[in-house]
């Protein structure tokens, strides 16, 4: 008999066949991680119950590798067991589908064989599901079960799980429905799974649907249906195609009996990186508790509280929190609980409990921080809403009034600010990509079967605690699981996750490596920091004795509950609503499209009674009563007006056509002018949306490139569609326009080349001429002699007396542009100084212009009451800068330049824009930090996708805006 | 405006003439067979320098400490093994200088030295000098400069390391005797140094004759040619030739059974002189450049062809193609103006894979690398509609991508190329059946290495 055993990621499959190649047993269970203990067990009864001592025996899966090889036995890769398998039992196959626990794969099976697996980043698996799911509080089969009933969806990145889940957590904060965030999530894996995976070749004909996910999960095979437009199979044994594929390609018969054993001493080689252990003794943590237990709050009790009261209520992303104090601060009620997706319910429960524990209650103010404050303010009419950084802020000074550095590691958020003279001096937030905190250790301390504080003490004393390394949820899985199969024990798996968090913070976000930059004050807070592992890890990476208050978790609330307090006057009584008027609270969701402009953003309605109501999802004002338009200091939509300016003029050559991406957005004026001038209609792509992203995300070759260039697939297919295009001109640029600022004056090499990937990668451009030749634009009358050359190739007359006085009137128009800029930039400034709002200089590049990839962070920043001046407005008034780096690319020395220029500007503010996945940017944001904190002043970074949250968006702009004083 | 003012932030200790007789200069590895030559090199020529052999955990969890850690991978681990074999405390920090490549193209790479000056100021180690090598005139002031001889013999040790590497890869998985190939990679070493040593080694003639010797030894040795997978490897050029970049590669192949095809370092320092005139033909530029260019470029060719020649005389050994044909091999699928990071190189190379009957590529590169989105992945579609047997898979290294999972995609990829041996094994593989070598045969060689 044969067998063929498939170990996962997540689970293990087993198949044995019978020598007419019949399935004669089979098996499927989760793993837990224990997998070579799992596997011995699987074998063993199997040689009990169904083969005895000697069989064939071949293995496959992600996880059964390194355990094959270390016990010599035959190892089948698993796509290609997959492959054997289906060409066995259903050979009319034309592609096969595999969702896995942590991998995605697609086979195309005719028309040239190719098999596609994800990338180690994308997680839109099986695990990804699995971590939605604890999100939203279901298991995956009742996330299923909701989807069925959805009514719309919402738009989640399918990039990775820490991605989706910054989607998804705002989402349900606002209130969105369940039903239709479950679907939305099996839209994202289908998303994921075509866009990351197909590159371009269509899904068509035959298709088949193996693996866990799509075979428990019948909406998600649906959403594959319908995204693909077809009725796909998923077969009988849809679980068992790996196993089945290792067991047909075995060949080698094995002593089950040998083969347990060797399992059984691969277990004991406990062979992978460790770091070292958390405390040596008993006595020194001892020590380590004793000294913690110190940082403690006064308390009092509720029901003799005399005199008025302050409510603080942090409505976090996993968790509800709140706090009363009196007026002496003492703390005399708590409450904290999780958050299952929607906190106004939780809210009111608490608020109703309070009341009926203290009915006389004198509450002189109520304050909200934390992502649904703006929610809950609105719901429960709190007096003041407050930004989380200044909430944690100013609980942290009551515990050390001179205080350097607070970091607060909350279930999504980190949040770390250093203090300068009394005031927030620098801020730093964990970036989409990398959010190791609470929530990070609660999705393994599950996944491996435990609850969050119990998982956390195992680490304590683990011996040998894994290096896991330092990055995102996604990476972390694969090495937990390496580690694991390498023998590491959960207690030393524990404390290396624990130290991973630490480091995650110290390294990815604060950057940070020694604890001067720090300085030596320190505060820990964050309902992460109760877990000591974390906190001693911490303490051992930085070589510091930090303080936790014994409310670490509480800070933010409490941190509200002292704002709300310093706010209020003597005699203040709050606006929040009474036991009267709790009892006839109500709470309606409606989710709407809002049509006010092109950007089509989905509202989430929240109606409470008595008319109070909150909108969320929306990108600017105009959804909102009374909001009213601050474009007019705007520059971001002065330079799109401008662009809009180049309408085709129809001439006698016909039509060319222009995409409207990366570098475009700086030198349309250059060409438009220039084939106007040679008698061309110039069209362009026009606006960006989502739709027109999806359109394109077909042939993207490379999921991890930015943004921006991804975009531009969707811009061919558009400029494709237009009827009569002579051609479509996107240049290939090695250099940019010299501006003198810098040592050189390169692009960087996605804008510089990304013409050659739409070449060939963008099918809608077979017969058609696509223009992609190298050109530069920098040496003048080197263009003017070059380019009759290359037009030449595809159009025939344009004399070279013709392509000079183009070039000379598209140069003319170019420097025309920049000007204008340039003095729409001096405009705004001195209006703003006249009206005394802050200036933020919003730095990026030219397509940062694109509201599609910017997600109207300009409306969001124009909408707190700041002027927005780009940073190609005031580059060139500070000129060329000495830097510390090697400054070649036009676009990022005028970086330098206007920070060099805000840095001696106090009324004016810095924030960079950083597209994700730009490794230039790695270079420049260091730089640029570095030349404003050389003058003291803040450094803000906005890191944008695909999908951005603005939530956290706005966090940080509101943390720049408190912190300037604004 | 303070666009004029400097500041201790932009200050750094140059590397000056003095130091060269003071100072020992660390050298990041890469390529070990080609570095340890370069390391004779420039003993010989006064200088005082190690190739650094430190790796382990510690050097990426040094580098996540110091670099920006969004930075490409290699820089990370390059300035990892500097800073933490700094921190070993074997060496005097004021007299130690770090050395560095810079190539001066629009790729980020070009930043490494200044991450690692910046790099040296966070981990407390402001007084080392850090030494650009670089062939584009970037850093004048430094008292390190190559001089022309100097360069030559440097170049004499790329195409010994390359000629090394190319015939150790051809024979190592036939060989009869284990072993074998990388106890003649160390002999040559050692002969090598020692002709280095006394000036010698790097003249036409003498190269001539060094590569028909090394040619001989390792026709010589003995082999059985069964047929093999044959896998090419491209990528970014730290991650493709680094075992410490890419997690040991070429030991896991060598386990998987496959003969290994790693194109030589020389491509790449061509592809630098040729990016040159192809620049100026482009954008426009000076004719007297160009013609220096082509010199250079002459100087090359007439060395390869040498090295072919002395390898086409032996059989059983694949001579490699000249660049100018490598050149060609791009042509139609990338334009060769795209010359940030390793450019349309990289598609050339794996086009000439291809063109070679090495339809199995791993394309190696850091994650998120920019130049490798356009000519890495963003051309593997085109490249599969002209060889649709490519089998090509595109494996990312990253501080915390898994081992596990990159030796899974690569497995996938080495499942299909298996199933296409057994299906169409090579007609008449090239094998020699002589008897089993002596154990003396290399008891001369030995001894000679063991001397040096």
């Amino acid at each position: 008999m044969k067998i063929g055993l498939d170990i996962g990621s997540t689970t293990i499959k087993c198949v044995v066949l019978g020598d007419e190649g019949e399935i004669v047993y089979q098996s499927y269970e989760r793993h837990y991680s224990h997998i070579v203990g799992k596997a011995a067990e699987v074998l063993r009864r199997i040689e009990q119950e169904v083969t005895g001592r000697h069989a064939v025996l071949a293995i496959s899966g992600s996880a059964g590798m390194g355990l094959a090889d270390a016990c010599k036995l035959p190892f089948v890769q698993e796509v290609f067991a997959t492959r054997v398998a289906t060409q066995r039992l259903a050979p009319e196959t034309d592609v096969v589908i595999e969702l896995g626990g942590e991998d995605a794969k697609i086979l195309f099976l005719t028309g040239g064989m190719d098999v596609r697996m994800n990338g180690s980043c994308a997680g839109g698996t099986g695990a990804f599901i699995d971590q939605m799911a604890t999100l939203l509080k279901m298991a995956p089969e009742e996330m299923n079960e909701a989807a069925l009933h959805s009514e719309k969806l919402y738009t989640i990145a399918s990039r990775c799980g820490v991605f989706a889940k910054s989607d998804v957590q705002p989402l349900l904060n606002q209130g969105a429905r369940k039903e239709d965030v479950a679907a939305s999530i099996f839209a994202a894996v289908v998303n994921q799974t075509i866009g990351g995976l197909a590159q371009g070749r269509p899904i068509e004909g035959n298709v088949m649907y193996l693996g866990g996910p799509i075979t428990f999960l019948s909406k998600l095979k649906e959403s594959f249906d319908s995204a693909l437009g077809v009725n796909g199979i998923l077969p009988e044994n849809s679980l068992y195609y790996v196993a089945l594929g290792a067991a047909y390609y075995s060949d080698e018969a094995f002593d089950l009996e040998d083969v347990i054993h060797s399992l059984e001493d691969y277990s004991v080689t406990a062979d992978y990186a460790t770091s070292e252990p958390l405390f040596s003794s008993e006595e020194e943590y001892a020590a380590f508790a004793a000294r913690h237990a110190r940082a403690t709050v006064p308390r009092a009790a509720l029901e003799a509280a005399r005199g008025p009261v302050h409510i603080g209520i942090d409505a976090g992303s996993t968790t509800v929190k709140a706090a009363v104090i009196d007026d002496e601060g003492r703390l005399l009620y708590t409450s904290y609980q999780p958050n299952s997706g929607n906190p106004v319910p939780l809210i009111r429960t608490v608020l109703t409990e309070l009341y009926e524990k203290k009915p006389d209650l004198q509450i002189a103010s109520a304050t909200a921080t934390g992502y649904g404050e703006e929610m809950i303010r609105n719901a429960f009419s709190l007096d003041y809403g407050v930004v989380e950084t200044v909430a944690h802020f100013t609980a942290a000074k009551h515990f050390m009034p001179d205080v350097d550095f607070v970091i607060d590691i909350g279930g999504q958020d980190m949040k770390c600010f250093k203090v300068e003279g009394g005031a927030i001096s620098d801020i730093y937030l964990n970036e989409a990509c990398s959010s190791g905190c609470g929530s990070f250790l609660q999705t393994f301390a599950n996944a491996l079967g435990y609850e969050v504080p119990e998982f956390a003490k195992l680490g304590l004393f683990a011996d040998r605690p894994a290096d896991l390394g330092s990055r995102c949820t996604v990476f972390m899985n694969s090495s937990v699981k390496q580690a694991q199969k390498d023998g590491a024990s959960i207690e030393n798996i524990s404390a290396g996750l624990s130290i991973s968090v630490v480091k995650n913070a110290l390294y990815k976000v604060i950057r940070a490596s020694s604890p001067e930059e720090l300085g030596r004050r320190i505060v820990v807070q964050g309902g992460t920091f109760y877990n000591e592992a974390v906190l001693r890890a911490f303490e051992k990476e930085m070589g510091v004795e930090v303080i936790r208050p014994d409310i670490a978790g509480l800070m933010g609330a409490f941190g509200a509950a002292l704002y709300g307090r310093e706010r209020a006057g003597k005699g203040a009584v709050s606006r929040i609503l009474d036991a009267q008027a709790l009892q006839n609270f109500t709470h309606e969701v409606k989710a709407i499209t809002c049509n006010g402009c092109g950007n089509h953003c989905q509202l989430t309605v929240n109606l409470f009674d008595g008319g109070r109501r909150f909108i969320s999802g929306n990108r600017c004002e105009k959804p909102l009563a009374g909001g009213k338009g601050t474009d007019e200091l705007n520059m971001f939509e002065f330079k799109r007006h401008l662009l809009e300016q180049y309408q085709p003029i129809p001439g006698p050559r016909g039509k060319l056509g222009l995409p409207m991406g990366l570098n475009m957005y700086e030198l349309l004026p250059f060409w438009h002018t220039f084939f106007t001038h040679l008698g061309f209609e110039v069209v362009t792509s026009g606006v960006s949306s989502r739709a027109l992203y999806l359109s394109g995300q077909g042939s993207i070759p490379s999921d991890t490139v930015c943004f921006p260039a991804k975009l531009l697939h969707g811009h061919i297919e558009r400029l494709c569609k237009i009827e009569g295009l002579q051609a479509i001109f996107y240049p290939c640029m090695s250099y940019n326009l010299d501006e003198g600022m810098g040592d050189n004056h390169y692009n960087c090499p996605v804008v510089a080349y990304y013409p050659e990937v739409i070449a060939a990668n963008c099918r809608c451009l077979a017969g058609k001429t696509f223009i992609y030749d190298y050109v530069g634009l920098h040496r003048p009358r080197d263009f003017m002699a070059r380019m009759p050359v290359i037009l030449g190739k595809y159009f025939d007359g344009i004399s070279a007396g013709e392509v000079r006085r183009a070039a000379k009137a598209a140069y003319a128009e170019q420097e025309a542009h920049m000007h204008r800029i340039r003095e729409e930039g001096a405009r705004v400034i001195a209006a703003a100084k006249e009206a005394d709002r802050p200036i933020i200089v919003v730095s990026g590049r030219p397509y940062h212009l694109d509201p599609e990839i910017n997600h109207g962070i300009d409306k969001l920043i124009c909408s707190h009451g700041a002027a927005l001046v780009s940073e190609d407005s005031i580059a060139y008034l500070a000129g060329r800068q000495k830097v510390a780096v090697l400054n070649q690319w036009t676009y990022h020395s005028r970086l330098y330049a206007a920070a060099a220029y805000v840095a001696e500007h106090p009324e004016m503010n810095l924030v960079q824009l950083v597209s994700f996945g730009c490794g230039v940017d790695a270079i420049t944001t260091d730089e640029v930090k570095a030349i404003l904190q050389e003058k003291g002043r803040i450094y803000t970074q906005i890191k944008i996708d695909e999908i951005t949250n603005l939530g956290a968006v706005n966090i940080r702009l509101r943390s720049l805006l408190a912190a300037i004083g604004r | 405006m303070s666009s004029s003012q400097t500041s201790s932030r932009l200050d750094y200790p140059r590397f000056t003439k003095e130091m060269r007789l003071t100072h020992k200069i660390l050298i990041p590895q890469m390529l070990p067979i080609h570095f340890s030559l370069i390391e004779k090199v420039l003993l010989q020529e006064g200088y005082d320098v190690e190739v650094l052999s430190n790796d382990g955990p510690e050097v990426v969890q040094t580098g996540l400490k110091y670099v920006h850690n969004d930075t490409c991978y290699p820089a990370l681990l390059v300035i990892g093994q500097m800073i933490s074999a700094l921190d070993s405390g074997k060496y005097d920090l004021d007299h130690t200088a770090l050395m560095i490549t810079q190539t001066g193209g629009g790729c980020r790479a070009s930043n490494y030295i200044h991450l690692l000056r910046k790099a040296l100021k966070k981990a407390g180690y402001g007084q080392v000098p850090v030494v650009s090598l670089n062939f584009s005139g970037l850093e004048r002031d430094s008292g390190f400069q190559l001089s022309l001889p100097l360069i030559q013999k440097v170049l004499g040790a790329v195409f010994y390391g390359d000629m090394l590497m190319l015939l150790a890869n051809q024979t190592r998985p036939y060989e009869d005797r284990a072993g074998d190939a990388d106890r003649l990679i160390h002999y040559w070493v050692s002969m090598l140094g020692e002709q280095f040593a006394t000036g010698h080694g790097c003249s036409k003639r003498e190269m001539a004759r060094n590569f028909d010797a090394i040619a001989k030894t390792f026709s010589d040795l003995h082999v059985t040619r069964t047929p093999k997978v044959k896998v090419g490897i491209v990528g970014e050029i730290y991650i493709k030739y680094s075992p410490l970049g890419n997690n040991q590669l070429e030991q896991f192949l060598a386990g998987e059974g496959c003969e290994v095809n790693v194109p030589g370092l020389l491509g790449f320092i061509l592809y630098c002189v040729v990016n040159g005139p192809e620049t100026i033909d482009l954008y426009g530029g000076s004719k007297a450049a160009k013609s220096i260019y082509r010199l250079v470029f002459n100087y090359f060719e007439k060395r390869e062809r040498m090295m072919i020649e002395a390898i086409s005389k032996y059989p059983g050994l694949t001579p490699p193609v000249l660049f100018s044909s490598t050149m060609k091999c791009s042509e139609g699928i990338i334009g060769r103006g795209a010359k940030m990071g390793e450019g349309w190189l990289l598609t050339a190379e794996m086009m000439e894979l291809e063109q070679h009957g090495v339809d199995n590529i791993i394309c190696a590169q850091p994650f998120g690398c920019l130049p490798n989105h356009i000519c890495g992945k963003g051309m593997m579609n085109k490249i599969r509609s002209v060889y649709p047997e490519a089998n090509i898979v595109a494996i990312d290294y990253d501080p915390s991508a898994t081992r596990v999972n990159q030796e899974n995609r690569i497995k996938l990829m080495l499942s299909v190329a298996r199933e296409r041996l057994e299906a169409n094994p090579p007609a008449n593989p090239k094998s020699k059946t002589v008897p089993v070598p002596a154990e003396d045969r290399y008891a001369a060689f030995a001894a000679a290495a063991a001397q040096a």
